[in-house]
């Protein structure tokens, strides 16, 4: 336990320090909800655009942290030696898995009350209540849980160049056929299935649901974020290599 | 030689690579090597470049799987038992980093919380002298500092196997020192170090055995005076001499290395001196040194000559 807290410290830390994950993780998204809520790119189903693109932009904020910035810092991390150092230490693979998760976390609840603090500030209106924050918050927690999984998985097996294109080419492949800030409705029918199976997808749905109608989000988003965030973070601390 | 009581168990030797092959494919990186080191002992891996040394230490840390044979750390499977094994082990790799920003102050102390009974961390930061950069980032360090400060890094533990690859790798003569004693401290409380080195003065000065490795094979091993080889006399010359001569009144063969030197197969006992000292002063030759036995260098290149000529 001693170990993970130190280690999930560090993480923090070194993760705050980054100027680089910085606007990655904050700037852009900031950008991105005073861009597409000020700007007609695509029609919302919502009567003020800000009500659609701020729950999309919150999940965008969690993929952007858990899943790019995660992996990437990772992947250098592996070519500066740094996990090969780890290695021949007793932290081990779980908890250095583990503890990346929570600095994650804590990260992102900083950038999710920027993102709120920004949307509130645009007009967002979001329906819902206590148990609307609740059900958002488990659902980011989830999705973060799956995104961090996936981004592990692709900084333990790949080179850091290869990893950076990799990371950022499934970042873009993400925010676009999930219904993030373009409308699942307005892709076509083939992509709008495998966008519900997408953590980005569910994640989309779900919060769009809970902010936008002040409805729960659907069985179907709850599983499949489950699974994303079970199976993800399990295949990435079994393939994870410290080399 | 003492065992090691580790639980329940009692374990002989530190480490333990026994018919160890590792392959890349089709390229063979160690073959058939079999070697120990026991706890308060330091032993050597020598060998040129591609030599598998550091192949043979990422697979005793457990980077990598045997392809044939086994390895052992406190007695104990390095990939079945990481948390075991790596609590005991203290490892200084090639190409192991810290984190940019951090500095050796604060990189120690969260490798410290690692263990359950760390080496006080600014005794260790004194120790190493890297009191006057602790706070300095990573990245702003000499190659030296870096190098000392992995070195505190896998000290922290209070490891009972210390494996150091290439310890003194950037490190200036005055570090060397210091990385020198540490060796020689650890050892005097029990502590099992393997160390790789393309240094022979700093393995000549340090080790308790050696182990020579060529082509992925151990072709020697053995302590300083064993690897040495039988007794001989090597003569250097102040000018070339006929070895004929000395031959006959020797009673042995005696050769020529280079035009400034002989060898001779016979003990240096002090009646062949004084043979050796009148002959050459009878023809007028100076005799700059005289020595009972090859250097390790010497030793070390002809043994890796013949493995390369027997390939």
């Amino acid at each position: 336990m001693k170990a993970w807290w130190a280690q999930t410290l560090a993480e923090v830390t070194m993760t705050l320090r980054r100027g680089e994950t910085l606007l990655l993780t904050v700037a852009i998204p900031v950008i991105l909800l005073i861009f597409f809520s000020s700007v007609r790119v695509t029609s919302t189903p919502t009567v003020h655009r800000v009500d659609f693109v701020t729950p999309g932009i919150l999940a965008l904020s969690v993929m952007s942290t858990s899943l790019v910035a995660l992996s990437i810092a990772t992947c250098f991390e592996r070519s500066y030696g740094v996990l090969r150092r780890l290695h021949v230490t007793p932290l081990g693979r779980r908890r250095l898995v583990a503890a990346k998760m929570a600095g994650v976390g804590v990260t992102e609840i900083l950038q999710v009350l920027i993102v709120v603090g920004v949307g509130l500030a645009l007009g967002w209106n979001p329906h819902g209540g206590a148990r609307t924050a609740v059900d958002a918050a488990a659902i980011l927690a989830l999705a973060s849980a799956g995104f961090a999984g996936i981004g592990l998985a692709l900084a333990g097996r790949l080179r850091a160049e290869v990893n950076l294109a990799a990371a950022n080419g499934l970042y873009l492949i993400l925010l676009l056929f999930s219904g993030l800030v373009i409308p699942a409705t307005s892709l076509p029918a083939p992509i709008q299935r495998v966008a519900t199976a997408l953590p980005s997808g569910a994640l989309a749905e779900g919060l769009h649901r809970l902010f936008g109608q002040g409805r729960a989000p659907t069985g179907g988003d709850w599983i499949c974020l489950a699974a994303w965030a079970l199976a993800a973070p399990l295949v990435a601390a079994r393939t994870f290599s410290f080399d | 030689m003492s065992g090691e009581p580790i639980g329940s168990r009692v374990v002989s030797h530190a480490v333990e690579v026994t018919g160890l092959d590792v392959s890349f494919g089709e390229l063979v990186a160690v073959s058939d090597a079999t070697l120990r080191v026991d706890y308060g002992e330091v032993v050597t891996l020598l060998g040129p470049n591609g030599a598998g040394k550091t192949t043979l230490v990422e697979t005793l840390l457990g980077f990598r799987e045997p392809t044939a044979g086994t390895v052992r750390l406190h007695g104990r499977d390095p990939r079945r038992f990481h948390a075991e094994v790596t609590a005991r082990t203290g490892a200084l790799l090639q190409r192991g980093g810290v984190w940019f920003p951090m500095t050796p102050r604060q990189v120690l102390r969260l490798t410290a919380s690692y263990y359950d009974a760390p080496r006080d961390t600014e005794e260790l930061l004194a120790v190493l002298d890297l009191a006057r950069c602790a706070a300095t980032p990573w990245r702003r360090l000499s190659g030296g500092e870096q190098q000392r400060t992995l070195l505190a890094l896998a000290l922290v533990g209070r490891p009972r196997v210390l494996v150091l690859d290439e310890p003194t790798t950037g490190v200036d003569a005055e570090g060397r020192q210091v990385v020198r004693g540490l060796i020689s401290d650890e050892r005097d409380r029990g502590c099992a170090l393997l160390v790789t080195t393309h240094e022979l003065g700093e393995a000549e000065r340090m080790s308790d055995r050696l182990i020579v490795m060529s082509h992925g094979r151990v072709i020697a091993q053995g302590t300083l005076d064993e690897l040495a080889g039988e007794p001989e006399m090597i003569v250097d010359l102040g000018a070339p001499v006929d070895p004929v001569g000395l031959s006959a009144l020797l009673g042995a063969p005696v050769t020529l290395d280079g035009p400034l030197r002989l060898r001779c197969a016979v003990a240096a006992t002090p009646e062949r001196v004084g043979m050796v000292t009148s002959h050459l002063a009878t023809h007028g030759v100076e005799m700059i040194a005289l020595r009972t036995r090859a250097t390790l260098e010497e030793r070390y290149l002809d043994l890796v000559a013949e493995s390369r000529a027997t390939r």
